[in-house]
Protein backbone atom coordinates (compact mmCIF):
# COMPACT_ATOMS: atom_id res chain seq x y z
CA UNK A 1 0.00 0.00 0.00
CA UNK A 2 1.47 3.05 -0.93
CA UNK A 3 0.93 6.87 0.17
CA UNK A 4 -0.66 7.94 -3.14
CA UNK A 5 -3.61 5.21 -2.87
CA UNK A 6 -4.14 6.29 0.98
CA UNK A 7 -4.32 9.96 -0.02
CA UNK A 8 -6.18 9.23 -3.26
CA UNK A 9 -8.45 6.43 -1.09
CA UNK A 10 -9.38 9.32 1.60
CA UNK A 11 -9.75 11.85 -0.92
CA UNK A 12 -12.41 9.60 -2.79
CA UNK A 13 -14.39 8.59 0.37
CA UNK A 14 -14.25 11.80 1.94
CA UNK A 15 -15.66 13.58 -1.45
CA UNK A 16 -18.57 10.92 -1.06
CA UNK A 17 -19.34 10.89 2.42
CA UNK A 18 -19.50 14.95 2.36
CA UNK A 19 -21.71 14.72 -1.06
CA UNK A 20 -23.76 12.47 0.54
CA UNK A 21 -24.14 13.95 3.99
CA UNK A 22 -23.78 17.75 3.26
CA UNK A 23 -27.47 19.98 3.43
CA UNK A 24 -26.26 22.72 0.51
CA UNK A 25 -26.66 21.11 -2.71
CA UNK A 26 -24.37 23.15 -4.17
CA UNK A 27 -21.58 21.85 -1.61
CA UNK A 28 -22.54 18.29 -2.46
CA UNK A 29 -22.11 19.25 -6.60
CA UNK A 30 -18.78 20.89 -5.69
CA UNK A 31 -17.93 17.17 -3.14
CA UNK A 32 -18.97 15.18 -5.71
CA UNK A 33 -16.46 16.50 -8.27
CA UNK A 34 -13.58 16.01 -5.39
CA UNK A 35 -14.91 12.27 -5.20
CA UNK A 36 -14.62 11.47 -8.91
CA UNK A 37 -10.86 13.35 -9.51
CA UNK A 38 -9.78 10.99 -7.02
CA UNK A 39 -11.18 8.19 -8.52
CA UNK A 40 -9.48 9.19 -11.59
CA UNK A 41 -6.48 9.77 -9.69
CA UNK A 42 -6.61 6.08 -8.65
CA UNK A 43 -7.61 4.97 -12.18
CA UNK A 44 -4.03 6.80 -13.69
CA UNK A 45 -2.60 5.03 -10.79
CA UNK A 46 -3.44 1.55 -11.60
CA UNK A 47 -2.47 2.34 -15.54
CA UNK A 48 -5.58 2.79 -17.14
CA UNK A 49 -4.61 6.34 -18.62
CA UNK A 50 -7.50 6.34 -21.43
CA UNK A 51 -10.01 5.56 -18.77
CA UNK A 52 -8.59 8.06 -15.87
CA UNK A 53 -8.69 10.75 -18.32
CA UNK A 54 -11.99 9.91 -19.79
CA UNK A 55 -12.76 9.88 -16.10
CA UNK A 56 -12.13 13.58 -16.00
CA UNK A 57 -13.64 14.52 -18.83
CA UNK A 58 -16.85 12.81 -18.70
CA UNK A 59 -17.44 12.77 -14.70
CA UNK A 60 -15.55 15.46 -13.54
CA UNK A 61 -16.16 17.68 -16.91
CA UNK A 62 -19.91 17.30 -17.94
CA UNK A 63 -21.75 14.94 -15.26
CA UNK A 64 -21.14 17.64 -12.60
CA UNK A 65 -21.97 20.32 -15.03
CA UNK A 66 -25.28 18.48 -15.54
CA UNK A 67 -25.78 18.12 -11.64
CA UNK A 68 -24.99 21.62 -10.93
CA UNK A 69 -27.36 22.64 -13.86
CA UNK A 70 -30.20 20.75 -12.25
CA UNK A 71 -29.83 22.06 -8.99
CA UNK A 72 -29.38 25.19 -10.27
CA UNK A 73 -32.63 24.85 -12.55
CA UNK A 74 -35.00 23.53 -9.92
CA UNK A 75 -33.77 26.11 -7.02
CA UNK A 76 -32.69 23.03 -4.68
CA UNK A 77 -29.70 24.71 -3.96
CA UNK A 78 -31.98 27.49 -1.67
CA UNK A 79 -34.04 25.06 0.42
CA UNK A 80 -32.30 23.34 3.03
CA UNK A 81 -33.44 20.01 3.95
CA UNK A 82 -34.28 19.45 7.70
CA UNK A 83 -31.10 18.64 9.92
CA UNK A 84 -32.43 16.27 12.09
CA UNK A 85 -31.24 12.40 12.35
CA UNK A 86 -34.60 10.75 11.55
CA UNK A 87 -35.60 7.15 11.33
CA UNK A 88 -34.82 7.00 7.49
CA UNK A 89 -31.48 8.08 8.63
CA UNK A 90 -30.79 4.76 10.84
CA UNK A 91 -32.53 2.31 8.62
CA UNK A 92 -30.39 3.45 5.81
CA UNK A 93 -27.08 3.53 7.69
CA UNK A 94 -28.46 -0.09 9.33
CA UNK A 95 -28.84 -1.65 5.69
CA UNK A 96 -26.08 -0.14 4.08
CA UNK A 97 -23.72 -1.95 7.11
CA UNK A 98 -25.65 -5.45 6.42
CA UNK A 99 -24.32 -5.05 2.60
CA UNK A 100 -20.90 -3.81 3.70
CA UNK A 101 -20.48 -6.82 5.65
CA UNK A 102 -21.57 -9.00 3.48
CA UNK A 103 -19.39 -7.73 0.76
CA UNK A 104 -16.93 -7.89 3.42
CA UNK A 105 -17.56 -11.54 4.14
CA UNK A 106 -17.33 -12.84 0.31
CA UNK A 107 -13.79 -10.89 0.11
CA UNK A 108 -12.47 -12.37 3.20
CA UNK A 109 -13.47 -15.78 2.19
CA UNK A 110 -12.14 -14.84 -1.61
CA UNK A 111 -8.73 -16.22 -3.31
CA UNK A 112 -7.16 -13.15 -3.50
CA UNK A 113 -6.30 -12.33 -0.29
CA UNK A 114 -4.08 -15.49 -0.64
CA UNK A 115 -1.97 -15.43 -3.65
CA UNK A 116 -1.17 -12.51 -5.40
CA UNK A 117 -1.95 -13.13 -9.44
CA UNK A 118 0.72 -12.77 -11.78
CA UNK A 119 -0.05 -11.20 -15.04
CA UNK A 120 -0.81 -7.79 -14.75
CA UNK A 121 -2.48 -5.99 -17.15
CA UNK A 122 -1.28 -3.53 -19.68
CA UNK A 123 -2.66 -1.46 -22.45
CA UNK A 124 -1.78 2.24 -23.86
CA UNK A 125 -4.46 3.96 -25.42
CA UNK A 126 -3.04 3.11 -28.85
CA UNK A 127 -3.99 -0.60 -27.93
CA UNK A 128 -7.44 0.13 -26.37
CA UNK A 129 -8.31 2.03 -29.85
CA UNK A 130 -7.11 -0.84 -31.80
CA UNK A 131 -9.31 -3.24 -29.67
CA UNK A 132 -12.17 -0.90 -29.74
CA UNK A 133 -12.34 -0.60 -33.50
CA UNK A 134 -11.58 -4.64 -34.26
CA UNK A 135 -12.90 -6.65 -31.16
CA UNK A 136 -15.64 -4.49 -29.59
CA UNK A 137 -16.97 -2.94 -32.47
CA UNK A 138 -19.90 -3.77 -32.43
CA UNK A 139 -20.85 -2.82 -28.58
CA UNK A 140 -18.85 0.34 -29.59
CA UNK A 141 -21.64 1.54 -32.46
CA UNK A 142 -24.40 0.29 -29.53
CA UNK A 143 -23.27 2.91 -27.18
CA UNK A 144 -23.01 5.43 -29.83
CA UNK A 145 -26.87 4.24 -31.08
CA UNK A 146 -28.01 4.66 -27.59
CA UNK A 147 -26.09 7.62 -26.31
CA UNK A 148 -27.42 9.77 -29.56
CA UNK A 149 -30.98 8.32 -28.63
CA UNK A 150 -30.98 9.11 -24.68
CA UNK A 151 -29.43 12.48 -25.56
CA UNK A 152 -32.63 13.34 -28.24
CA UNK A 153 -34.61 11.59 -25.49
CA UNK A 154 -33.43 13.74 -22.62
CA UNK A 155 -33.75 16.96 -24.64
CA UNK A 156 -37.17 16.24 -25.67
CA UNK A 157 -38.39 15.26 -21.88
CA UNK A 158 -36.72 18.82 -20.76
CA UNK A 159 -38.25 20.43 -23.19
CA UNK A 160 -41.34 23.15 -22.13
CA UNK A 161 -44.67 20.85 -22.99
CA UNK A 162 -45.99 22.18 -26.51
CA UNK A 163 -49.38 23.51 -26.37
CA UNK A 164 -51.83 21.60 -27.94
CA UNK A 165 -53.27 22.12 -31.60
CA UNK A 166 -56.79 24.08 -31.51
CA UNK A 167 -59.55 22.36 -32.44
CA UNK A 168 -58.19 18.99 -31.72
CA UNK A 169 -60.33 17.57 -28.67
CA UNK A 170 -64.11 17.74 -29.83
CA UNK A 171 -64.60 14.87 -26.80
CA UNK A 172 -65.44 17.29 -24.12
CA UNK A 173 -68.17 19.51 -26.17
CA UNK A 174 -69.54 16.30 -27.32
CA UNK A 175 -69.98 15.20 -23.62
CA UNK B 1 1.62 -1.85 -6.87
CA UNK B 2 -1.05 -1.88 -4.04
CA UNK B 3 -2.19 -5.26 -4.07
CA UNK B 4 -6.15 -6.09 -5.19
CA UNK B 5 -8.09 -6.48 -1.98
CA UNK B 6 -7.26 -2.90 -0.84
CA UNK B 7 -8.80 -1.59 -3.84
CA UNK B 8 -11.87 -4.17 -3.41
CA UNK B 9 -12.62 -2.48 0.20
CA UNK B 10 -12.15 1.16 -1.22
CA UNK B 11 -14.64 0.13 -3.76
CA UNK B 12 -17.06 -1.50 -1.35
CA UNK B 13 -16.62 1.63 0.70
CA UNK B 14 -17.49 3.63 -1.58
CA UNK B 15 -20.59 1.74 -2.55
CA UNK B 16 -22.00 1.69 0.89
CA UNK B 17 -21.71 5.52 0.93
CA UNK B 18 -23.67 5.76 -2.40
CA UNK B 19 -26.35 3.24 -1.19
CA UNK B 20 -26.81 5.12 2.06
CA UNK B 21 -27.03 8.03 0.55
CA UNK B 22 -29.79 6.64 -2.06
CA UNK B 23 -31.28 5.17 0.91
CA UNK B 24 -31.76 8.06 2.71
CA UNK B 25 -31.55 11.27 1.11
CA UNK B 26 -34.86 12.89 0.10
CA UNK B 27 -33.74 15.12 -2.94
CA UNK B 28 -34.05 13.08 -5.88
CA UNK B 29 -30.73 14.90 -7.32
CA UNK B 30 -29.32 13.66 -4.22
CA UNK B 31 -30.56 10.03 -5.05
CA UNK B 32 -28.82 10.09 -8.53
CA UNK B 33 -25.77 11.53 -7.33
CA UNK B 34 -25.76 8.24 -4.99
CA UNK B 35 -26.20 5.83 -7.62
CA UNK B 36 -23.42 7.38 -9.96
CA UNK B 37 -21.25 6.77 -6.64
CA UNK B 38 -22.17 3.05 -6.77
CA UNK B 39 -21.54 2.75 -10.29
CA UNK B 40 -18.12 4.77 -10.01
CA UNK B 41 -17.57 2.10 -7.27
CA UNK B 42 -18.12 -0.60 -9.34
CA UNK B 43 -15.63 1.32 -12.49
CA UNK B 44 -12.84 0.88 -10.22
CA UNK B 45 -13.63 -3.14 -8.99
CA UNK B 46 -13.21 -3.21 -13.00
CA UNK B 47 -10.17 -1.46 -13.48
CA UNK B 48 -8.34 -2.98 -10.43
CA UNK B 49 -9.29 -6.42 -11.83
CA UNK B 50 -8.14 -5.53 -15.19
CA UNK B 51 -4.97 -4.42 -13.50
CA UNK B 52 -4.29 -7.39 -11.22
CA UNK B 53 -4.73 -9.51 -14.22
CA UNK B 54 -7.66 -11.89 -13.18
CA UNK B 55 -9.62 -11.49 -15.79
CA UNK B 56 -6.77 -13.62 -17.68
CA UNK B 57 -5.95 -12.49 -20.68
CA UNK B 58 -7.26 -9.01 -22.52
CA UNK B 59 -8.45 -5.75 -21.91
CA UNK B 60 -11.98 -6.92 -21.05
CA UNK B 61 -11.98 -5.02 -17.81
CA UNK B 62 -10.54 -2.06 -19.33
CA UNK B 63 -13.56 -1.75 -22.06
CA UNK B 64 -16.18 -2.87 -19.46
CA UNK B 65 -15.39 0.29 -17.70
CA UNK B 66 -15.13 2.53 -20.27
CA UNK B 67 -18.52 1.19 -21.64
CA UNK B 68 -19.90 2.22 -18.57
CA UNK B 69 -18.50 5.24 -18.27
CA UNK B 70 -20.50 6.10 -21.85
CA UNK B 71 -23.55 4.60 -20.33
CA UNK B 72 -23.66 6.27 -17.21
CA UNK B 73 -22.81 9.35 -18.68
CA UNK B 74 -26.31 8.94 -20.95
CA UNK B 75 -27.87 7.60 -17.70
CA UNK B 76 -27.20 11.07 -16.02
CA UNK B 77 -28.47 13.00 -19.10
CA UNK B 78 -31.80 11.08 -19.10
CA UNK B 79 -32.03 11.54 -15.05
CA UNK B 80 -31.83 15.03 -14.74
CA UNK B 81 -34.43 15.47 -17.86
CA UNK B 82 -36.19 13.56 -15.82
CA UNK B 83 -36.09 15.45 -12.56
CA UNK B 84 -36.69 18.92 -14.20
CA UNK B 85 -39.34 17.49 -15.89
CA UNK B 86 -40.96 16.83 -12.44
CA UNK B 87 -39.95 19.78 -10.83
CA UNK B 88 -41.72 21.96 -13.35
CA UNK B 89 -44.60 19.65 -13.28
CA UNK B 90 -45.24 19.64 -9.51
CA UNK B 91 -42.03 22.50 -8.10
CA UNK B 92 -40.71 20.03 -5.60
CA UNK B 93 -38.49 16.97 -5.82
CA UNK B 94 -39.00 15.92 -1.64
CA UNK B 95 -39.05 12.28 -2.80
CA UNK B 96 -41.38 11.93 0.07
CA UNK B 97 -44.20 13.66 -1.96
CA UNK B 98 -43.28 12.61 -5.45
CA UNK B 99 -45.26 9.26 -4.96
CA UNK B 100 -47.41 8.93 -7.54
CA UNK B 101 -47.65 8.39 -11.01
CA UNK B 102 -50.55 10.38 -12.27
CA UNK B 103 -49.69 14.37 -12.66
Amino acid sequence: MTISFIILAILVLAGAALAMSLRNLVHCALCLVLSFTGLAGLFLQLQAQFVGFAQILVYGGAVSILVVFAILLTRSGDTQESAEINRDWVIGCWIAAIVFSTLAMALLSSAFFKEPQAVPGQADARAMGHELMTRYVLPLEAVALLLTAALIGAALIAMPELRKPQGHAPDKEVA
Amino acid sequence: MTPLPYYLVLSSLLFIIGLAGAITRRNAIIVLIGIELMLNAANLNFIAFWRHGVSGQGNAGLMFALFSIAIAAAEVAVGLALIIAIYRHRKTLDLNRVNSLKG
